[in-house]
């Protein structure tokens, strides 16, 4: 039992610290990358790939959430007396913690998974082998462009998922509970300051970059056949998901009490 | 064993070494794949290792290239040992090889011309046209002009092998490494292979390294044939010469025969 726990957390510590060699090897090829023209070339299509991919669900996502949390909070903020500011509640959820969030896990669900299956599938095929055996670096070929693609398009899909979340929100206040279209913006625009939309947009840009590692070091790593690939999809996708929930906790930990002394406590009511 | 061990995988003092393999050891967990083996690669011949399935064949081939590197030992191009160099160092080198490996290993979202043309595109700046040409002439050399719009789903094994020739030699390389080319062909189709292995050694002079266990194939292009049991090379000669090698090993593995342990291991009983 405890040579199993043991072994387990060997392998474990393993190859936490390939990630990071890989991480690093990124970087060195993503830095110089950024100033030529070929890097973005390459990026150019998974762009589309990213967010063709992903939109449609995270607008979905962030609508039904919206209506969720407007339905569910309607009944205790009417009996506090609070009702108007509704879209305080559901905008403010969704701008620092469920926007980022549920961006990422379905950035990770929808892209990651299919990152890692192409890479995969490329490794077992020999094809990355191919790579480096013409001289080029697979890294830089391969996970670079990924890596930019999922970074930069998860905070603006984070954005659409905030964006459909409050018109739904909305639609719950206004159109089925007749609370002034005005005050429900009145005090959004109030109460959501640029410190809340930096946070969401810190959180989003390290979900997809944390994302888009794992799902490339996945691929690159998988065993071969066919159930090495689905393996490595599988988890792919639950390490992305566990690693977006922790690093959600403690950087909402780190800017909450960053604000904290800086301005204080800000009171919402 | 025809020759002393020591000699065996050495080339000739007469013989400009290209590529040389010097005591390399290799190991995958317990598994001893390379026990110390030594290879000089002679400028201009096409060298055949032939061994059993899973005997190390491939591993030699990615250890000349750098795709794998030796547990112990080395590894030289030319004047230079590469077996140590670092990654960027050896973007520099790689092009002078070409690798075709065992299933091609085409890019699956290119198409055939551009599959051709990554390498161009990748180590020189040369203009669009005169890609389109190069990619051209290399289909012409294997006998696939005209595909150049295909995508590799729509080829058949045979085309994809010759398409990951046309890319390998993209570049003129000095060294072409062949991963068991003609596995998982008909004999027709693998008989084109071989002969393109010819062709592009008279037409271009190139050295080659054939790995394969296709003995058909071995006897037709090679100019030098080395056998690899256990580790260790046990056979180096030329293709007339394996023919009337004595060696028990050797012989099983000529003449396609099973090995006696094998047959003990078929018998039923009762």
């Amino acid at each position: 039992m405890l040579t199993a726990i043991g072994s387990k957390t060997v392998s474990s510590v393993a190859a936490l610290g390939q990630w990071g060699v890989f991480s690093w090897q990124m970087l060195r090829w993503l830095l110089p990358g950024l100033v030529q023209w070929r890097t973005w070339v390459r990026a150019m299509p998974l762009f589309f790939e990213v967010g063709n991919r992903t939109l449609p669900v995270i607008m979905i996502t962030g609508t039904f959430v919206g209506l969720v949390l407007a339905v569910q909070s309607y009944d205790q903020l009417r009996a506090a007396g609070f009702e108007n500011r509704m879209g305080v509640l559901v905008t403010l959820s969704l701008v620092q913690e469920l926007g980022p969030v549920l961006a990422g896990v379905m950035v990770a669900g929808r892209v990651g998974g299919a990152l890692t299956a192409e890479l995969g599938t490329m490794r077992v095929t020999e094809q990355i082998s191919a790579l480096s055996a013409m001289g080029v670096d697979p890294i830089r070929q391969l996970v670079v462009p990924r890596f930019l693609a999922c970074l930069l398009l998860t905070p603006l899909l984070t954005f659409f998922c905030d964006m459909c979340g409050s018109l739904a929100g909305w639609f719950v206040a206004v159109v089925l509970k007749g609370i002034p279209s005005t005050q429900y913006w009145y005090h959004i625009a109030y109460a959501i300051e640029t410190w809340d939309v930096m946070v969401g947009f810190v959180k989003s840009v390290m979900f997809g970059g944390a994302l888009a590692l794992i799902a490339c070091y996945k691929g690159f790593h998988c065993r071969p056949g066919a159930e090495g690939v689905g393996r490595a999809c599988t988890e792919s996708f639950v390490f992305s998901f566990i690693i977006i929930l922790i690093t959600d906790f403690f950087v909402g930990t780190f800017f909450s009490g960053l604000f904290r002394s800086i301005y204080g406590f800000k009171s919402l009511v | 064993m025809d020759r002393p061990t020591a000699a065996i995988g050495d080339a000739p003092a007469n013989h400009e070494s290209i590529v040389r393999l010097v005591g390399v050891h290799k190991r995958f967990g317990n598994l001893v794949v390379l026990a110390g083996i030594s290879l000089d690669l002679r400028a201009g011949q096409t060298t055949v290792i032939i061994g059993e399935s899973g005997v190390g064949k491939s591993v030699i081939l990615k250890h000349i290239v750098r795709l794998l590197r030796p547990d112990s030992g080395e590894v030289h191009y030319r004047d230079q040992r590469i077996d140590n160099l670092p990654e960027r160092d050896l973007a520099a080198i790689r092009p002078r090889f070409g690798f075709l490996f065992q299933l091609g290993a085409l890019f699956d979202s290119m198409s055939v011309a551009q599959n051709v043309a990554f390498p161009i595109r990748e180590h020189t700046r040369r203009k669009q046209h005169e890609i389109d040409s190069i990619v051209k002439e290399k289909l012409s050399m294997v006998g696939l002009d005209g595909i150049q719009a295909q995508w590799p789903a729509e080829l058949s094994g045979g085309q994809r092998k010759r398409v990951a020739l046309a890319r390998a030699i993209a570049l003129d390389p000095e060294i072409i490494l062949y991963d068991e080319p003609t596995t998982g062909l008909d004999p027709p189709r693998a008989d084109v292979i071989n002969e393109l292995i010819i062709k592009l050694q008279r037409e271009l002079g190139v050295t080659s390294v054939v790995v394969t266990h296709d003995m058909t194939s071995a006897g037709k292009v090679s100019d030098r044939i080395l056998m690899l049991h256990e580790g260790q090379f046990i056979f180096d000669g030329t293709p007339d010469e394996i023919i009337h090698c004595q060696d028990p090993r050797v012989r099983c593995f000529v003449e396609g025969r099973c090995h006696e342990e094998d047959l003990k291991s078929l018998q039923v009983k009762g």
